[in-house]
């Protein structure tokens, strides 16, 4: 039998002819990144090892964007860490706020992760650049720190799931809805330990930015990564933007498979998370109606510019509803830039939306748009775990960004056809 | 080595926000991290964790977020060691490489309730519910993980790498 697209990258970076699901390897690892979160563990690790460089300083980026800007001052000393270390270890890729983004984001635009890859960032949505055809991964800071000194990690080799998507997506649904769709059929820990491949024609049909929805929350279903092979509109993506050199690796077509599931996305409709887990997902219709205090648009699942140009298709000519809040978070200062010259910011402030500088903050209850008790909002992130967002009373919505436009103009969840058919 | 101690018993999918919410990892100070663990789950837990409990959960324990401040929280607000019935695979790594032992036990959590006194045998996986007076056996260790354990975890075992030492040396 032949190997999965993630057993054969895992296999060229361990120096094996093959590998198997259960393995323990040690492989190499081509690129690497922290936070401002897990970045000042990292670095206090890294400093016991005692070396007196990271393994390759063109092979680690250093990005602060949780609470960047920083929101206090305690904040502050976090992202004063990370600069300090930056400039200690002659860090290649440590970017200031002003040309920092949502690392996941960011590292793809600028062409630093690629197909066939191995990279390993101390952030659980690592798992993003997937949809490039790379092996992407979240870790702890102490395994990041690993990786730095060594530019090596150890990992079993994860059995592969492989969802299948077939048709042609119906109107309103996005790559948010079909990954939502399959974590609220195979549950939080439907892909525990395990690779998430994701497949079929459907995915031709998708915009870069709805496939890397998709990978993005491969972790929200247990999964060590997510992975799609890369097809041509990747290699369009990635070619121009290139860091380094590249070679795209497939799956063998006698891949052994520990599941194949198939979903007719002509069937789906939009969908949303219900508060307070990412696993317990219903038709937008079965929530329509909750009345919601903020809606928010952004992230590392779909804060892309094709995120925003959905969002303001439905806000063109109206307005955000007088009892509602709408945040908009463009991911990067290219995508906030882009946003500026399509004429998407004007129609986001003509709405009545706050467009907010590129952070993570509000998706983890950090900073720009904290919940209050009681407070109920629709949320184009990743995760509605209980706090998540603010008090613990709060209350999250996972959507698309046409759901959480659609509700921002409503006040209360909506379906986008309601607003627009 | 045995550990005996306390029960605090939670739930399946128990997540890294319900172990440390992330308003608090503006620190990475282990002591103030563990006054707010498990907050939002329960707010007033942390302050009747005693050291030396332990920590029974359900499935999938700590999934969701990268923060090694989760295992470092729930380390420094007493807790011995965890036993649930299955972990979320980063939360796993990080406990291990910062030094909270972790078992995996398909039957304890059913059979145990907050406040019972466990002895667990972190080396066989031999537990004993000595309120109830069960026994049960959680799955041994596999060998890289007690050898990175052995070495006293991840950093100190890629130091001994790069010095040139063999681990356990």
């Amino acid at each position: 039998m032949g190997m999965t697209l993630t057993e054969k990258i895992l296999a060229a970076h361990a120096g094996e002819e093959r590998v198997r699901p259960g393995d323990l390897i040690d492989a190499r690892v081509d690129f690497c990144f922290a936070n401002d979160i897990t970045g000042p563990l990292a670095f206090r690790e890294f400093e016991r090892i005692g070396l007196p460089a990271v393994f390759d300083r063109e092979r680690v980026a250093l990005v602060p964007d949780h609470y960047a800007p920083s929101k206090d001052i305690a904040s502050a000393e976090q992202c004063k860490i990370m600069r300090e270390f930056a400039h200690k270890y002659d860090i290649a890729h440590y970017y200031e706020v002003g040309r920092a983004g949502v690392g996941h984001v960011m590292l793809a635009e600028m062409g630093l992760v690629l197909p066939g890859e191995v990279f390993v960032g101390a952030d659980s949505h690592t798992c993003t650049h997937g949809a490039l055809g790379a092996f992407s991964t979240g870790v702890g800071s102490s395994d990041l720190a690993a990786v730095m000194a060594t530019g090596r990690l150890w990992f079993r080799v994860p059995e592969t799931l492989r969802f299948v998507f077939r048709g042609r997506p119906a109107l309103w649904v996005t790559g948010k809805d079909l990954v939502l769709h399959i974590i609220g059929d195979i549950g939080v820990d439907g892909a525990r330990y395990c690779a998430m491949e994701f497949a079929g024609e459907a995915l031709g049909h998708l915009t870069l930015g709805e496939r890397f929805s998709i990978t993005n929350m491969a972790i929200e279903a247990g999964a060590k990564n997510g992975i799609m092979e890369p097809d041509a509109a990747v290699l369009d993506y990635v070619t121009p933007r290139a860091q380094r050199p590249f070679a795209p690796v497939f799956a063998d077509s006698d891949a052994e498979y520990a599941a194949v599931r198939e979903y007719d996305t002509g069937q789906m409709e939009p969908v949303v998370a219900v508060p307070s887990s990412p696993g317990i997902v219903v038709p937008v219709g079965f929530a329509a109606g909750v009345p919601v205090d903020q809606c928010f648009i952004g992230t590392c699942t779909n804060g892309r510019i094709e995120d925003l140009r959905v969002a303001a298709r439905i806000l063109e000519g109206r307005a955000v509803h007088p009892r509602t809040r709408l945040l908009v978070v463009p991911a990067t200062p290219a995508i906030y830039r882009q946003a500026m010259e399509e004429g998407l910011t004007r129609i986001f402030l003509d709405a009545g939306a706050v467009v907010g500088a590129p952070t993570c903050g509000p998706c983890l209850g950090g900073h720009m748009g904290v919940l209050a008790s009681g407070e109920v909002c629709v949320s184009t992130s990743s995760r509605n775990f209980v706090g998540r967002m603010g008090h613990r009373d709060s209350r999250v919505y996972l959507s698309g960004p046409a759901v959480a436009a659609a509700t921002a103009v409503l006040g209360r969840l909506a379906h986008p056809d309601e607003v627009l058919s | 080595m045995i550990l005996s101690g306390t029960v605090w018993k939670v739930g399946d999918h128990v997540d890294t926000d319900a172990i440390i919410p992330a308003r608090h990892l503006v620190t990475t100070d282990p002591e103030v991290l563990a006054r707010h663990c498990f907050e939002d789950l329960d707010p007033a837990l942390a302050a009747k964790i005693r050291p030396g409990d332990i920590l029974v959960a359900g499935e999938n324990f700590g999934q969701g977020s990268s923060r090694e401040h989760a295992p470092i929280a729930i380390k420094a607000a007493g807790i011995a060691c965890v036993v649930a019935r299955s972990y979320a695979r980063i939360f796993y790594r990080n406990a291990f490489n910062i030094g909270l032992p972790l078992l995996e036990c398909p039957d304890l959590h059913a059979a145990t309730e907050t406040g019972d006194r466990l002895s667990v045998d972190n080396e066989t996986g031999r537990i004993i519910n000595e309120t109830r007076g069960t026994l049960h056996a959680a799955a041994p260790l596999p060998e890289f993980m007690r050898q990175l354990i052995a070495a006293g975890g991840i950093i100190e075992y890629v130091r001994r790498q790069v010095s040139g030492r063999k681990v356990g040396a």
